[in-house]
């Protein structure tokens, strides 16, 4: 019964021994991952990345992303001046739309910026006032040679050769020997809901309402409403009806894909299930064949798919079908493994066919399972039809890969990823709730 | 049991049964005619819109599937003695591309052990802060890789880092959630116990909590370095290095240099499925405990 001091001794030296195991494991593992973080701190080239990193284009990206600048443009051979936002051709103010900072007279302009900055256009005479620093002036009448009260040239001023450039807070100013150019920056998305060709172009919120619920009727077609409707819906910088198609095309390829992948899955599945398999070679060879699909993977696909299709998103959605196909066929025989058997057999006591006994024996325990796996995949393939579309061509992926690479459009890059997060959070949320309810039940057999 | 009640029910109660039964029935199949009728209309008309909108149709495409492939196999096929060699000067990329998902998911799941063991009831150090930890778990996990990836590469070049930091940030928004879940099944006596002697929220954690889960983290992890291998060659293809990137170049120079990207293809399937089997017998040996 009392165990041998031997014995004690022997237990303790074993269970010493193990514990030391367990605290050798417990420092290799960290030491190991160490060790790895090391070699890929190397193999990154994590040291030439703080070199290479461009951080003036994050700058760039965040304030673009935020605000605006409008440019106050003078081609100095002609003496025209512009007023553009971002100085695009399709946001050019017109004469009698010019905002009241910029006073604008021939060839000669006043342009107010914040803090009590200035910039005045007066023939080949530019001034730059400056509160602190005092009047800088550009003389274009010969080359581009800046004048100053002092010697030396302060930090905010690059004067070179044929160029000057002034950048302070308040905004920039740039003077070449054909172009004289002032930015104004304002905080905020420019013309996010009327472009400067519609009627409530630069009405306040208020003033937008009173023209709809009590305004004179601007155009004699339709209703102010509507008008309202149509300029917002057709912004020509904006073009939110362009972007809303595109949000249903990302929908629309994950929605084809999807359930196109779980109609070809489910009939295929049947072979590839033990208990449902006429043999085991028709059970093999469709497993491997679900493998082979689920391993090339939707990249090959969508590369495959867009050589005979063109790009598009009818190729995203193949790419999507196909790839899930091999998941939806490997998830969908294992539930066919796991059915009930007795309602099987109770159906063919009564004489169904092999048709019937899988249409009201086998279906109805599987339907719930398969339809939240179903729910499920679509969800996440609204996400990865984001990515497929910047491959393939289509939907929000194409607008916004289209949108990174002018570099200028942070704005509008901002609001696309703004509009894919709601998008897949709604698409969540809603397949989340189905899926609860299939699960508990209350929609089981429909 | 069914007879006697049969005997003891009055004709007309059997009736109205059987009618009932009856209409019930033909409603049920009307509703669910109906839901099939509307989702047959969508596909059909989603597939149309979707091939109208597609730079080529549907069905003069389809005969056109298999040329690619064929182009592909049959010019690996002559070069055949080039595959070897191709294979091997992938190798590199191919590593780049193992080493973007090991690294997300190794850095992805520790964030999301973070946010869910902030974000689950019960265990949270801020109990007031769950929901802002949720959110954010949420939106980390909406953004599409591709997304951050591309923005990334603008600020930083081209190269494994963006890929590295977008797969990771999407990683620990998923994982932070599967994780929370799996801290909500947690037995809580072992934390009470560990409370009740003056162990501080660190140690209840470590000590309480991480043994109880960590089977179920890892068998996760797992799956995601299966998702993340996939989503590190995406990332590739878009500008982000790798060997998608590889498989970019090699299809760009077309025909002639069809061998190589062959040899891509081929890595790339067989890297995908290697992890795959490696995986899922891993994972069964963390769940059943044998291989």
């Amino acid at each position: 019964m009392v165990m041998a001091t031997q014995d004690l001794d022997n237990l303790r030296q074993a269970e010493i021994a193990r514990i030391g195991r367990k605290k050798l494991f417990g420092f290799a593992i960290p030491a190991v991952l160490l060790a790895y973080f090391v070699y890929v701190f190397f193999a990154f080239d994590i040291m030439g990345l703080a070199e290479r990193a461009r951080m003036d284009n994050a700058a760039i990206l965040v304030s673009d992303a935020v605000s605006y600048k409008t440019h106050v443009t003078r081609d100095n051979r002609s003496g025209e001046i512009t007023v553009a936002i971002e100085g695009s051709r399709r946001a050019t103010y017109a004469p009698d739309q010019i905002p009241a900072w910029a006073s604008v007279d021939a060839d000669r302009a006043e342009i107010t910026l914040r803090y009590g900055h200035r910039v005045t256009y007066d023939g080949p005479i530019i001034t730059y006032h400056h509160p602190e620093f005092g009047p800088i002036v550009v003389d274009t009448s010969n080359g581009v040679d800046l004048r100053l009260a002092e010697a030396d040239i302060p930090d905010f001023i690059n004067a070179s050769g044929n160029r000057v450039s002034i950048t302070t807070d308040a905004g920039r100013l740039s003077v070449t020997r054909n172009r004289t150019e002032t930015m104004r920056y304002f905080l905020g998305w420019e013309m996010f809901f009327f472009d400067l060709a519609s009627p409530f172009s630069g009405m306040a919120v208020g003033e937008v309402v009173s023209t709809v619920t009590s305004g004179a009727q601007i155009d004699p077609d339709r209703s102010n409403f509507a008008l309202m409707i149509q300029n917002i819906w057709h912004n020509s910088i904006w073009r939110h009806g362009d972007v809303f198609w595109a949000l249903g095309e990302t929908i629309l390829m994950a929605f084809l894909g999807t359930f196109g992948a779980a109609m070809i899955a489910l009939p295929l599945a049947f072979f590839a299930a033990t208990n449902f398999a006429p043999s085991k070679m028709v059970r093999f060879v469709i497993r491997r064949l679900f493998d082979f699909v689920r391993g090339l993977d939707a990249l090959i696909f969508t590369i495959i798919l867009s050589r005979a299709f063109g790009p598009g998103p009818l190729t995203g959605a193949l790419a999507i079908l196909l790839t899930d196909t091999g998941s939806f066929g490997k998830l969908f025989s294992e539930a066919l493994e796991n059915v009930d058997e007795k309602q099987i057999e109770g159906l063919a006591s009564t004489g169904a066919n092999a048709v019937q006994r899988n249409r009201f024996g086998v279906l109805p325990q599987i339907m719930p399972i398969l339809l939240s796996q179903v729910l499920y995949f679509f969800e996440s393939n609204t996400r990865s039809a984001t990515i497929v579309g910047a491959i393939v061509g289509g939907g929000i992926g194409l607008l916004l890969t289209q949108a990174i690479q002018t570099t200028a459009d942070w704005e509008k890059v901002t609001y696309y990823i703004v509009l894919i997060v709601l998008m897949v959070v709604a698409m969540d949320t809603i397949s989340g709730r189905i899926r609860a309810r299939l699960i508990k039940g209350d929609g089981a057999g429909k | 049991m069914a007879e006697t009640t049969t005997s003891a029910m009055p004709r007309a109660d059997i009736e109205t049964v059987r009618a009932d039964y009856l209409h019930m029935t033909q409603r049920r199949r009307l509703y669910s005619g109906v839901l099939i009728l509307i989702f047959a209309v969508l596909m059909i008309s989603g597939f149309n819109t979707a091939d109208g909108r597609n730079a080529g149709g549907f069905w003069e495409g389809l005969h056109r599937l298999g040329d690619f492939p064929a182009d592909l196999i049959s010019e690996a096929y002559e070069k055949a003695a080039n595959l070897p060699g191709h294979i091997f000067n992938a190798l590199p990329a191919l590593i780049e591309t193992v080493n973007i998902a090991a690294v997300a998911t190794i850095l992805g799941c520790a964030g999301g052990v973070i946010f869910s063991l902030l974000g689950t009831r019960g265990l949270a150090y801020w109990p007031r802060l769950i929901p802002v930890f949720r959110r954010i778990t949420d939106i980390l996990r909406a953004i599409p890789e591709v997304v951050v990836a591309l923005v990334l590469i603008f600020i930083m070049g081209g190269g494994p880092v963006p890929a590295m930091i977008a797969i990771a940030l999407h990683t620990a928004g998923a994982m932070g959630k599967l994780f929370s879940e799996v801290n909500e099944n947690t037995d809580m006596k072992p934390v009470e116990g560990l409370q009740s002697v003056g162990a501080t929220w660190g140690q209840r954690i470590w000590l309480g909590v991480i043994p109880q889960v960590l089977p179920n983290y890892l068998s996760y992890g797992l799956l995601r370095f299966e998702i993340n291998i996939r989503a590190s060659a995406i990332l590739g293809f878009v500008g982000a290095g790798g060997i998608g990137y590889e498989l970019k170049n090699a299809l760009t120079f077309g025909q002639g240099k069809f061998d190589e990207a062959a040899a891509i293809f081929l890595v790339l399937f067989l890297t995908i499925v290697a992890v795959d089997q490696l995986s899922s017998s891993l994972r069964n040996y963390l769940t059943k405990g044998s291989f």
